[in-house]
């Protein structure tokens, strides 16, 4: 297994020589902070006992970021068989689950990093921020602190939310094994449930969907007010997704040899 | 020294006009499986999602202890739906002729306001009127010409629902009352307000064609539930509308022209009475020496209550990922396979290539999304009604504009993709870039935490702007209501929205003629 960890680290790291991998990493910090900053500056709260969560806005960039997560993650695996690399890959390491685990473990060892990165970057962009548009103590609301338990909560939950992002995608990309179908597959399943909900009236459907859908019950743990999910429950749900992908994925390579 | 002769191929040369790429381009698309299958699958899953969607609302009120079917609301003389209640004192105008009156006080009460809903205050919402009125009848939804002094925007002529204008702003109170007259001519009636009962200003003129000839005039008074927005914890919004009343004092009136007859008071279109209005002040009219106080509820003003027609077309997001799939990989696919080699070298000229393709993945796009909005909102719509829902009508140029609009958007949102295919020619990134830009602004601006204000500025910056073709119930500033694009309100305006992503699509468009250029391919 070490020696296949290393391979696809260095297969992450080098991939197509223009380097991929520092720019989906750049990529998730800036789309992530930029995101957060932006929704942080646009809220305002005038008075006592608005209606908002600073930790939740101050993290709206997980949104946006996780597109880029889900692009590395993709073109971790669907790049190979865009270049014809998986023949090699699958020589080199003919276990298909060892190879696949592997890359598993690289990725999320990358998002993990990469995540952190951007998730700190938000949160310390919302205390810079928030106390601009009145999120002051004034108002209820001492400054972001990573110190503060709901704080650290949420802010650790989207680092592993945009890691079980990651794994989702990656699982996603062996079932499709085409990067463009496989990204498009991954957006659609986090982007569209959030609509459907709208779509719904029927309460108790809504409810289903929310709590099935990856995006809605995933980031349930940024709150910090009470949701139909418990944040640990909602992490669960994406965890429950991407353990499904990346089975399916898994079950194909072995069942198609590739 | 030997002469080198040219060679001539004695074939002869085959046309290459734009009409030969386009259908080289054309037999391109349509011989790889995978693209014809997801374009279909695209139109599909709009449909499937749209049908679902209608199928799945039902809607009943409650009439005692039964549910029974809602009531319809009345329509005005455009077509649109009205809500149309008010309590109207009145008596016939057969001919040309006018009212004069002046309004001395306007007092109302809303009940369980903000922020703690517990108790009824005194207090007036914005959009409370008092006013004289011409109506062609007491029939909820018929013509009408009003002048007003409402509780928060000054004087204003109103009209056939729909239209509104401006007039002096300024709170009514017994130390500055306003003098308001409204006389007919014809079809026209022109509206003129004053502070003192000398000295009057023209507010506006309205005509209303084929009025008949006998017409109601006289004062009402209304006053429209005042609205609390909640934000759901599962996304979206909770309204709440809360029933409030206007009293207005008239005094001064005088009927110019003949107006035979008494005045008569009678509710319009309001049916149902509250808990406030059996036990503490009813609606109505009385009357002292000349003087009458008006007491009601309501609005005359078109109605937002009710499903869109565009509502089934909510699945039209899912149909685009899929179709931005297809556009970009119809690029992508040519340089990952190395046959833009032989694309360019077949017709060695950059831009009528890219051209072509655009026409191409256009004109599939458009196909595929004409199609499904069309099944999507006709085929919508009559289960929408099955289900009690009350679908809002809209002209048909409006229908057309929804249906056409969505082909339109898919179409540039396709040809925008295959931009960014060219220009990336790497099909993830310009997947992800390109559902970043389209889709994701919409999602964040719908259904994510962002505030309204950021909401709306997203929709008017990004390409997701193309949306607003959609939105086939206009905003209307004199109706108090939650204009949000959460719920189906876009900043922009249906054509502006549109010609926003049209300007994207081709900014893209020339980025990736100039770069095919530069790069040689």
């Amino acid at each position: 297994m070490k020696r296949e960890l290393h391979a696809e680290w260095t297969k992450l790291r080098t991939m197509s020589g223009s380097g991929r991998l520092p720019l989906a990493a750049v990529l998730t910090v800036v789309l992530t902070v930029a995101l957060s900053a932006a929704a942080s500056a646009a809220v305002t709260c005038p008075a006592i006992g608005c209606d908002q969560d600073p930790v939740r806005l101050s993290l709206t960039g997980v949104h946006l970021g996780q597109a880029a997560v889900a692009m590395l993650a993709v073109l971790a695996i669907g790049g190979e068989y865009g270049t014809g690399m998986i023949r090699t890959t699958f020589t080199a390491m003919p276990r298909r689950a060892v190879a696949l685990s592997a890359k598993a473990a690289v990725l999320a060892g990358g998002t993990l990093a990469v995540g952190t990165v951007a998730v700190l970057g938000s949160v310390l962009a919302g205390r810079l921020i928030l106390p601009g548009g009145g999120f002051v103590p004034a108002h209820g609301f001492p400054p972001l602190s990573p110190a503060d338990g709901p704080t650290l909560r949420a802010a650790l939950g989207s680092v592993l939310y945009l890691v079980l992002v990651a794994l989702l995608s990656l699982g996603v990309a062996a079932a499709v094994r085409d990067a463009a179908a496989a990204i498009g597959t991954v957006l659609g399943l986090l982007y569209v449930f959030p609509l459907v909900i709208l779509m719904v009236s029927d309460p108790a459907w809504q409810l289903r969907l929310w709590q099935v859908s990856p995006l809605n019950a995933g980031l349930a743990i940024q709150s910090t007010t009470p949701l139909p999910l418990s944040p640990g429950a909602g992490l669960a749900v994406v965890a429950a997704w991407a353990a499904a992908a990346l089975l399916t994925g898994g079950l194909l390579l072995r069942l198609r040899d590739a | 020294m030997s002469v080198a002769t040219v060679y001539r191929s004695g074939l002869r040369a085959g046309r290459d006009g734009f009409a030969q790429l386009v259908r080289a381009e054309w037999t391109k698309f349509r011989t790889v499986r995978g693209w014809v299958i997801a374009m279909t699958a695209a139109s599909l899953i709009i449909v499937a999602l749209g049908l679902s969607y209608a199928s799945g609302n039902r809607s009943t009120c409650g009439q005692g202890p039964v549910e029974v079917a809602c009531p319809a609301p009345p329509v005005g003389p455009d077509g649109e739906a009205v809500t149309d209640g008010f309590f109207f004192v009145h008596r016939p105008l057969p001919a040309e002729g006018g009212i004069t009156v002046r309004l001395t006080s306007l007092t109302g009460i809303i009940t369980y306001p903000p922020p703690d809903h517990d108790k009824i205050v005194p207090g007036l919402v914005p959009w409370a009127k008092a006013g004289i009125i011409v109506k062609e009848n007491t029939r909820p939804g018929s013509a009408y010409a009003a002048l007003m002094v409402t509780a928060g925007h000054g004087v204003r002529m109103q009209y056939d629902y729909t239209h509104d204008i401006a007039g002096r702003p300024g709170r009514v109170s017994a130390a500055s009352p306003r003098w308001l007259r409204l006389t007919r001519t014809g079809d026209t009636l022109t509206g003129y307000e004053s502070a003192d009962g000398r000295q009057w200003a023209k507010v506006g003129t309205a005509r209303l064609d084929g009025l008949a000839a006998t017409v109601r005039i006289g004062f009402f008074v209304t006053s429209p539930s005042d609205l609390t927005v909640k934000r759901s914890d599962l996304g979206g919004t909770i309204e709440q509308a809360r029933f409030t009343q206007a009293t207005g004092v008239f005094d001064h009136v005088s009927v110019q022209g003949t107006a035979p007859g008494e005045w008569s008071g009678g509710n319009v279109g309001n049916a149902g009475t509250t808990d406030w209005e059996r036990h503490h002040q009813a609606t109505g009219v009385q009357e002292s020496g000349g003087t009458f106080t008006v007491t009601g509820h309501g609005d005359i003003a078109p109605q937002t209550d009710g499903q869109p027609i565009e509502r089934p077309l909510t699945g039209v997001l899912i149909g685009l990922i899929v179709m931005v799939v297809v556009a970009v990989t119809s690029m992508t696919a040519e340089y990952r396979r190395g046959l833009i080699r032989t694309t360019l070298l077949a017709d060695p000229r950059r831009g009528r290539t890219l051209a072509a393709k655009a026409v191409v993945i256009g004109a599939v796009s458009f196909a595929a999304g004409l199609a499904a909005a069309a099944v999507a909102v006709l085929a919508g719509r009559p289960i929408l009604q099955a289900n009690g829902n009350y679908v809002l009508p809209v002209s048909t140029f409006t229908e057309v504009r929804v249906i056409a609009g969505t082909g339109v958007l898919a179409a540039l949102a396709a040809v925008f993709a295959l931009a960014l295919g060219t220009l990336f020619r790497r099909a993830v990134a310009a997947v992800i870039t390109a559902i970043a830009l389209i889709v994701v602004p919409y999602i964040l601006a719908t259904a994510s935490v962002l505030p309204d204000g950021a909401a709306q500025w997203l929709l008017r910056l990004t390409p997701a702007a193309g949306f607003a073709i959609q939105q086939s119930i206009p905003e209307y500033a004199h109706v108090l209501g939650h204009y949000v694009p959460a719920a189906g309100y876009f900043p922009l305006a249906p054509w502006a929205g549109l010609a926003v992503l049209s300007a994207y699509t081709a900014l893209a468009l020339g980025l990736a003629v100039v770069l095919l250029r530069r790069r040689d391919g």
